[in-house]
């Protein structure tokens, strides 16, 4: 038995030593060239289909081998954060949501790309969508999905109650909810996803931009505690108070919107695309065929100041990695992934970046393309251009905990509007100043 | 725990040491033991410290350094800035009572819970097979599950905590228990508990069938009644296992993380945003390094007061020997 | 039987119920979400038995190829690779932590304590901090995305629990039995393996239990340390349920039931050699 330890001990403290010493990082093969790319499980088009053009690209490119990694959108921040302390990079080039640009350029992990986009990119795609990757006019990515915050509602219900329009101002959609509530149609008419995470910022963005608000001024200090930003806030707690939206959303992602938005237990539903087609899906939806889309509504004292629509942008692009050793590669790859064709192809699962797709013959072609096009298209080409950004500071996400924060303990009484809208700001001030 | 705090006493070296005991012999006696002692320990040595000291130096140093993420980003040296101001800012403070309350409410009611499972099965009702191989169900279930599904018994619309609430007649309307300040950490609570109560009964459990019964059955002898032989005899021996679990359960409970994750992201308005929590976002949401590191460390001085009060108050050498 | 064992008896099996309702009302009801599809998920009240129960959460894991997301096609990897990561772990914990425990606890050499100290404390510190410079070391050894990487990574800090519990378990032992073999010429790893390691074994069960679990259920890590299908681990499988905006809750929950099934399966196991009772008529023998 003592041999036995000793022996045990023994091949423990090589096993390490070899483990340590052994695998010496590889160098790069002469021959085909391996890029990783990092994605998000269920952005537009699933992860067979990305597959399937990264296949394809690979049968045009043979000296370059594409291994795509698909990830929650909740880990894919921090993959790219631990992936970039990594010489070489883990990941060749990744999906960014629009509102890490500026972080991550403060962090070097973005490659400038302006001199690899051509004019036909430039001009060929929805302008609204290069705001996601452009930053002191340089370039730092691909467009790749696109997406707003859509109003959508129950048609048959809002009939019920007796009206024949959606709400086209929030003052209007307190009317009607009011009415939806008394005539017992839905207990909460209205549902948000307010909970303590970036949702509830996207939510704010909407109605603070449909009041005429914004989040900052000229001089980059924080706005968005003004008389303006302050009526949105008191506004939101309000319709709470009032029972027109329901109390959980204080508690609730965008999934718990489109949960009580599909089981009929609400009659508006703000949310993102995705809403809509699971709408149509009977085994996630009790409402089918009773969902309409209208845009978005603002404050009468936003349509009396010109605001026309207000939305979010919620896109992702594609964004090469600055320490890739191969960025050719990876670009030239990137820029098959939103190709005009590749995208056309796989028009039926995520709408084309390219503007041209929006127009005459290809319009047509677009909308036929699946079932729920006819709608969503129209839609998408109403509420898109009024796509609002979010602030692009480096420090979003500290900046963006801080209002999560302060719009909750508005929510819940802990302080009034005005007070933690406030101790938000200076917080920004104190981010801007480090 | 505290067991460990004082090696073996030299009881059994003196023990050896009949009429005859040269020094000579005393001594290689020692140096052979401490040889094969080293050689007992040192593979997990090498294991432990190969993975974890250069990591915990490397966050020890940075944790003086304003650090932010990125490549080649500069480094400024701070001194105890970072944890300055942590310690200078209210939301720490919160955070820290929150998680202490966190901790306190799950452990002992982890260890009053655990503690009667265990010797309900050590009283081997009927069925005590079945109880006991039920309990691994709940550890079992992936703790990101585990968030999942009480997520959805809480919801305020569809949860089944509502729907028997109601039918119970207990409360007369759905309640949006996440969404109340009173409620969503007890509920987190809740969850945690029902996650990791297995492991203390197991544990107990397994401590407990090791307890000599003599003692027992000479005090029932004597008269005493089953509360009594439980208080003045079985507790106290089970002073180590229960030392354990506690300070295992306390360390795990005051970095808890993934559960308020999944439940409710640290809401609402903060409240139930733990300090694992905090160092998280420090670390990897707002790309401050330093901050996350310094945060790190004074977690680590909670919980090693934590674990040296607890070997202060419950740590009696006596009672390990029988 | 008299009528006062059986009134204690039948108090005792009364006093479980609560208990098994706490433990299975929560079970049950994953398992009838596992068995519907979303839209019965949320129909008000919700329904205690699915109204049309299906099982395709469970066959669109179990025969990948057929599901319309990847995500449960390769949940079947991902649990195998669990399986192995988890049970090398635990063997090897059980066996290096054994030896060290014992060490700690019954032999008084020179640096027992700083090393009981220093095992402490590299528990205290978060996971969350060491990931970015283990992370930087894996990467530049070439580890990432290879099970092993997880491996070592778990033993770090599985070992240190193994050591503290099977410590307080051998501390239990009663010394005269130690001293008893010691006079019978044992040596110091004679009284281990002989005395101390066979009495001490439902202690040594439930620690096993316990790394396996904490390597069975470990999710940060496996994380940022895997993602492509050679080393995914279940945790990081069932987090791809959850989407960016929906999560799908049924497959979510179906694969946790699946999930659950090789810890319980190895309880089962264990079942049969926790033998209670063995203390007791050692010290009397």
């Amino acid at each position: 038995m003592r041999t036995q330890n000793k022996i045990t001990s023994l091949a423990l403290a090589f096993l390490f030593l070899a483990a340590a010493l052994g695998c010496a990082p590889q160098e790069a093969a002469a021959g085909p060239v391996t890029i990783h790319i990092l994605t998000m499980d269920q952005a537009g088009l699933k992860p067979a289909e990305i597959d399937q053009i990264a296949r394809d690209f690979e049968s045009q490119n043979p000296d370059i081998k594409v291994v795509m990694e698909y990830l929650g959108y909740d880990f894919i921040h921090d993959k790219i954060t631990t992936g970039m302390a990594a010489k070489p990079p883990a990941y060749d080039a990744a999906i960014i949501d629009v509102i890490w640009p500026d972080e991550f350029i403060k962090a070097g992990y973005l490659l400038d790309v302006t001199d690899r986009v051509t004019a036909e990119m430039r001009e060929g795609i929805f302008p609204a969508s290069w705001n996601g990757v452009t930053r002191n006019g340089k370039i730092y990515g691909m467009p790749w999905l696109m997406d707003v915050k859509y109003f959508m509602y129950n048609k048959d219900m809002l009939q019920q109650a007796g009206f024949s329009e959606p709400p086209k101002t929030w003052e209007e959609l307190v009317e009607q909810a009011k009415a939806i509530k008394e005539q017992g149609i839905a207990e909460y008419p209205v549902t948000w996803s307010w909970n303590q995470k970036e949702g509830v910022v996207c939510d704010y963005a909407v109605l603070l931009f449909g009041n005429g608000g914004k989040f900052v001024d000229e001089n980059g200090k924080p706005a968005f505690n003004d008389e303006k930003g302050v009526e949105v806030l008191t506004w939101m707690k309000q319709t709470v108070d009032d029972g027109l939206t329901n109390p959980s959303a204080v508690s609730s992602d965008e999934m718990a919107v489109e949960a009580d938005f599909l089981a009929g237990k609400s009659v508006f539903a703000v949310n993102w695309l995705f809403q809509y087609s699971d709408s149509n899906d009977p085994s996630k939806s009790q409402i089918v065929g009773q969902v309409a889309f209208a845009p978005m509504p603002v404050f009468k004292a936003g349509a009396d100041a010109g605001i026309k629509g207000s939305s979010v942008d919620g896109s992702s692009s594609f964004a090469v990695m600055a320490t890739t050793p191969y960025p050719d590669q990876t670009w030239k790859f990137l820029t098959y992934l939103s190709s005009n064709d590749v995208q056309m192809k796989y028009s039926a699962e995520m709408l084309p970046i390219w503007t041209a797709d929006f127009e005459g013959a290809n319009l047509e072609k677009l909308k036929a393309a699946n079932p729920t096009n006819p709608v969503t298209v129209p839609a998408f080409l109403e509420q898109f251009p009024y796509a609002n950004e979010r602030p692009t500071v480096p420090y979003y996400n500290e900046a963006s905990a801080a209002l999560q924060l302060a719009i909750q303990e508005a929510l819940t009484g802990v302080k009034t509007p005005q007070q933690a809208l406030d101790d938000a700001a200076a917080k920004w001030v104190e981010l801007a100043g480090k | 725990m505290g067991s460990l705090l004082l090696a073996s006493p030299p009881h059994l070296l003196s023990m050896t040491v009949t009429s005859e005991s040269p020094l000579q012999r005393k001594l290689s006696l020692r140096e052979k033991d401490a040889r094969v002692a080293w050689l007992l320990v040192a593979p997990s040595l090498l294991v432990i410290l190969g993975v974890t000291l250069w990591p915990i130096l490397y966050t020890f140093i940075l944790s003086f350094f304003v650090a932010p993420t990125g490549i080649n980003q500069a480094r400024t040296f701070v001194g105890f800035g970072n944890y300055l101001e942590m310690l200078a800012d209210p939301a720490f403070w919160e955070t820290i009572q929150r998680t202490v309350y966190f901790t306190v409410a799950s452990v002992s009611l982890e260890l009053i819970l655990g503690l009667a499972v265990a010797q309900l099965i050590h009283s081997r009702p009927w069925g005590w097979k079945f109880l006991r191989f039920s309990l691994i169900i709940p550890w079992a279930v992936p703790t990101i599950v585990n968030g999942a599904m009480w997520r959805w018994i809480y919801s305020a619309d569809f949860g089944a905590l509502n729907a028997i609430l109601f039918q119970l007649g207990l409360i007369k309307h759905y309640v949006p228990w996440l969404a109340l300040s009173s409620s969503a950490m007890n509920l987190v609570i809740l969850a945690d508990i029902w996650h990791t109560m297995p492991f203390v009964a197991l544990i107990l459990q397994a401590a407990l069938a090791n307890l000599p019964e003599e003692l027992n059955e000479a005090a029932a002898v004597d008269g005493a009644n089953a509360f009594q032989r439980f208080w003045h005899i079985r507790l106290p021996l089970l002073r180590p296992a229960i030392l354990v679990a506690l300070i295992v359960r306390t360390v795990e409970a005051f970095r808890v993380f993934d559960i308020v994750y999944i439940i409710t992201s640290g809401g609402p308005a903060s409240k139930t945003m733990t300090i694992s929590y905090l160092t998280y976002l420090y670390s990897f949401s707002y790309g401050k390094q330093g901050t996350g590191a310094a945060l790190s460390f004074l977690i680590s001085i909670f919980t090693i007061a934590m674990a040296i009060l607890y070997i202060r108050f419950l740590y009696r050498p006596e009672e390990t020997q029988s | 039987m008299n009528y006062r064992r059986f009134l204690r008896k039948l108090v005792l099996f009364v006093l479980t119920i609560p208990v098994l309702l706490f433990i299975f009302f929560p079970v049950l009801w994953l398992f009838s979400a596992s068995l519907s599809t979303q839209v019965e998920l949320f129909t008000v009240p919700p329904r205690w038995v699915p109204e049309h129960p299906t099982f395709q959460n469970y066959l669109d894991i179990i025969f990948p190829g057929q599901a319309a997301s990847s995500v449960p096609r390769t949940f079947g990897v991902a649990l195998l690779n669990s399986i192995k990561i988890a049970s090398s772990v635990t063997i090897i914990c059980i066996v290096l932590g054994s030896l060290a425990a014992y060490a700690l606890v019954r032999i008084p050499f020179k640096f027992n304590l700083p090393i009981q100290m220093g095992i402490l404390g590299t528990r205290m510190i978060p996971e969350v901090s060491l990931i970015i410079p283990l992370f930087v070391m894996a990467s530049r050894l070439d580890l990432i995305n290879k099970p092993i990487v997880l491996v070592i990574t778990y033993m770090s800090f599985a070992l240190p629990f193994a050591i503290w519990m099977m410590a307080a378990f051998f501390q239990t032992i009663p010394i005269e039995l130690e001293d008893a073999a010691r006079l019978d010429g044992c040596t110091r790893l004679g009284i281990l393996f002989r005395v101390v390691m066979p009495i001490s074994l439902p202690g040594i069960i439930s620690t096993t239990m316990f790394v396996f679990l904490v390597a069975w259920d470990e999710f940060f890590y496996a994380l940022i340390f895997t993602s492509t299908l050679a080393a995914k681990t279940a945790p990081v499988a069932i987090a791809e349920f959850i989407g960016r905006f929906a999560v799908n809750i049924n497959g979510m929950m179906a694969g946790g039931i699946l999930a659950a099934v090789p810890p319980v399966v190895l309880a089962l196991i264990f079942q049969r050699y926790i033998v209670s009772g063995l203390a007791a008529g050692a010290v009397k023998g």
